[in-house]
């Protein structure tokens, strides 16, 4: 019997170095990031999440493969909910540091979170995102930076995951942090062009060169402005034997008057600037 | 297509034969219809067993569950395919074939009956998406829409609104079949792959929107009142219409269903981010809706204001005296095609450079965006929360980082006319 149990927890903690890394190589884990050790075992960061967790110090210890081996069977399966629910709180604000951004920003230019299922997006990679900061109210959204709205996950298995794992400022943190990424409004994507691989393959180029495509198939360019961005976005537009239907076409003229009087007010405060 | 098992068992030239037929395929229009459905069935058209016919069988393949049963005497009124046998191989052993006849005798020159497969989907396709557009097609469309058979559209904010198939040309070979949803009128990829096999011309560019012509209760209005609770299906807005108002689209020719109109605004730790940021919002207008009809008025069909900005259109007036033929070319404000997007972007341009004077003068707002309150606004004790106020008046700014490193949270007033009309929240 000893044997047994033994070989079943040894290959247990075999197959993974750690609770950390055996959690996200599980199915349906896939959005998230490893958050660093250095990060979790700063109890600064931890601040307010023990009101959150039940037995909040073991399942601390279970992130961190520390739990003692002899408390874990009576409230094993409780404690395994409660540390996934603390390593998605902790998730949710490492992504907001500056190395989770980039840990996230590498999975981004994967695509792992997916892509935009709207049709004239191109696969615009997407970026996950929650609609409220609480645990147990909504599951995880997918964010596109191309068309600016959120999207259902396609898999039920993502459906589940709640949404404050990853928080609502996420990917507009990431797109503040790293205006050269914001996507184009049309044309292809170019996945993690503008990134650490793309600048390596544009700083062969020439210099022109390279500033030139900043400018137009690349995401917005350092420098470059937004403001009329909009105006490259591509619409569909609804036809009945090739004639536009009347009350969505009065409808898309009314929401592109929206979009000019937006462009014209940010252009005036540019000019003003 | 995916009846290609039955004839594994050739012994010699099928790769060949195959490949020949992608060949022609691509002609035709359907080479990704190859691999996506491959390995999935082994019935044996040549052989119905039993009374099942060749259309309920190809409606029954795995991806086959957007097209409905074509009747099979649309197919044999002649009237119904004109124009169709110019652009199906084979023609009548493709008509043999999907109206389960027996083949004639001469039929040897056909060297392989999987060729004539493809000749059959194809004209099933294009006689397909012809039907749909029929009142029996609709009505067999409309039961699987209400079934739920093609699916909600992903976009959180439409709640789940039911799509519905569509193309974007109607000459095969283009483009895989789309989702059109009628609440955002975008459209969408299949979620799953099986269907990235299906062309879009089977469905056609009309079908959709003939479909919510026909069936207006099913269409979302395009307007939307935050202040009255949108319903999350049309069902229960039906049966609970007895605390609320029935829903009326004062236009009789306009969707009759209560739209789901809220739209994602993006916030970082609880702020909006300003619309100043570089990656502030740059596409709520695509998913906005006027609070009531009447608004939609105030754009006339070239996309501009007609009344509230009477100085806007002094500016442009020369602008378009120069350009007459602008006026009358629809294509430049509607059409998506790229080059007309660019004259449109010009044109654009040039009004808003015009506009942009005669703006300083209407919003003095506008150049000092310091924590001062406008004596006049109307919204400078409201709280936050009311969705009016977010959206027109008040909005805390996360700007971006002019050089790196703080994040400089500012108050600002933004002028009541840029955003009062448009509901968000």
């Amino acid at each position: 019997m000893f044997a047994v149990e033994e070989v079943s927890t040894g290959s247990g903690s075999d197959y993974s170095n750690s609770w950390i890394s055996w959690f996200l190589s599980s199915k349906g884990n896939e959005y998230f990031c490893e958050v660093e050790e250095d990060y979790i075992l700063d109890r600064f960061n931890l601040t307010g999440l023990n009101t959150e967790v039940q037995h909040y110090a073991q399942a601390l210890d279970m992130i961190t493969d520390n739990l003692d081996e002899e408390i874990q069977d009576d409230l094993r399966g409780n404690l395994d909910l409660q540390a996934r629910l603390l390593y998605g709180l902790i998730h949710a604000r490492w992504i907001v540091t500056a190395r989770g951004l980039a840990k996230m920003l590498e999975k981004y230019k994967r695509a792992d979170f997916g892509r935009c299922p709207r049709v004239l997006c191109q696969s615009q990679p997407l970026l996950p995102v929650g609609l409220t900061d609480v645990p147990y109210e909504k599951s995880v959204k997918l964010y596109c930076g191309r068309c600016e709205d959120i999207y259902s996950p396609k898999s039920s298995r993502h459906g589940s995951i709640d949404g404050a794992y990853f928080g609502t400022s996420f990917p507009h943190l990431l797109f503040l942090v790293y205006p050269n990424l914001i996507p184009p409004k049309s044309g292809p994507v170019e996945i993690g062009g503008a990134g650490r691989s793309g600048d390596v393959d544009s700083s062969r180029r020439s210099r022109r060169v390279r500033e030139e495509q900043d400018a137009q198939a690349e995401g917005v360019g350092e420098g470059m402005s937004t403001a009329s961005v909009a105006l490259k976005a591509d619409r569909y537009r609804p036809r009945i034997f090739g004639f536009q239907v009347n009350e969505i076409a009065k409808l898309q003229r009314w929401q592109e008057a929206v979009r000019d009087r937006q462009i014209s007010r940010l252009e005036e405060l540019e000019e003003n600037a | 297509m995916s009846r290609r098992n039955d004839y594994n068992t050739l012994p010699t030239g099928e790769q060949s034969l195959q490949d020949d037929e992608v060949i022609s395929a691509t002609g035709e229009g359907d080479e990704e219809m190859e691999d996506a459905v491959e390995q999935e069935e082994g019935y044996s058209s040549s052989t119905p067993t039993s009374t099942l016919t060749w259309i309920s069988w190809f409606c029954s393949l795995p991806g086959h569950e957007y097209f409905c049963e074509v009747a099979e005497e649309f197919i044999e009124d002649d009237f119904n395919l004109t124009g169709l046998n110019v652009m199906v191989p084979f023609w009548k052993e493709a008509m043999e074939m999907v109206l389960d006849m027996e083949p004639d005798e001469d039929t040897s020159k056909i060297p392989d009956v999987s060729i004539v497969e493809a000749s059959a989907e194809l004209l099933y396709g294009l006689c397909h998406q012809r039907f749909i557009l029929t009142r029996a097609g609709l009505q067999a469309m409309v039961d699987k829409y209400e079934a739920g058979v093609f699916g909600s559209c992903p976009r959180v904010y439409c709640n789940g609104c039911n799509v519905v198939p569509c193309g974007r040309s109607d000459l095969p070979g283009m483009d895989t079949v789309k989702l059109f949803c009628p609440n955002c009128n975008d459209i969408y990829t299949p979620p799953s792959s099986r269907f990235q096999g299906v062309d879009g011309a089977f469905f056609g560019t009309t079908f959709a929107h003939l479909f919510f012509q026909s069936y207006r209760e099913l269409a979302p209005a395009p307007f939307w009142n935050p202040a009255s609770p949108s319903s999350t299906s049309p069902r229960s807005s039906a049966s609970s219409s007895s605390n609320q108002p029935a829903f009326v689209n004062p236009n009789p020719y306009g969707g009759q269903k209560r739209a789901a109109g809220k739209v994602y605004v993006s916030k970082i730790y609880g702020f909006r981010v300003s619309e100043r940021a570089k990656s502030g919002p740059r596409m709520l207008w695509m998913r906005l809706r006027p609070v009531n009809a009447d608004e939609l008025d105030l754009v006339d069909w070239r996309g501009r204001w007609i009344d509230d900005d009477d100085h806007y259109d002094d500016d442009e007036e020369p602008i378009d005296e120069d350009r007459p033929m602008e006026d009358f070319d629809p294509d430049a404000q509607d059409d998506d095609d790229e080059e007309e997007e660019e004259e449109e972007e010009e044109a654009n341009d040039s009004m808003v450079k015009g506009r942009s004077v005669s703006n300083s003068f209407h919003d003095p707002a506008l150049r000092s965006p310091t924590p001062t309150n406008p004596p006049d606004s109307p919204a400078s004790t409201a709280p936050p929360q009311t969705p009016r106020d977010d959206a027109a008046a008040k909005c805390a700014v996360v700007s971006p980082p002019p050089s790196g490193g703080k994040l400089r949270v500012v108050r600002q007033w933004i002028p009541r006319g840029a955003s009062a009309r448009a509901q968000v929240c």
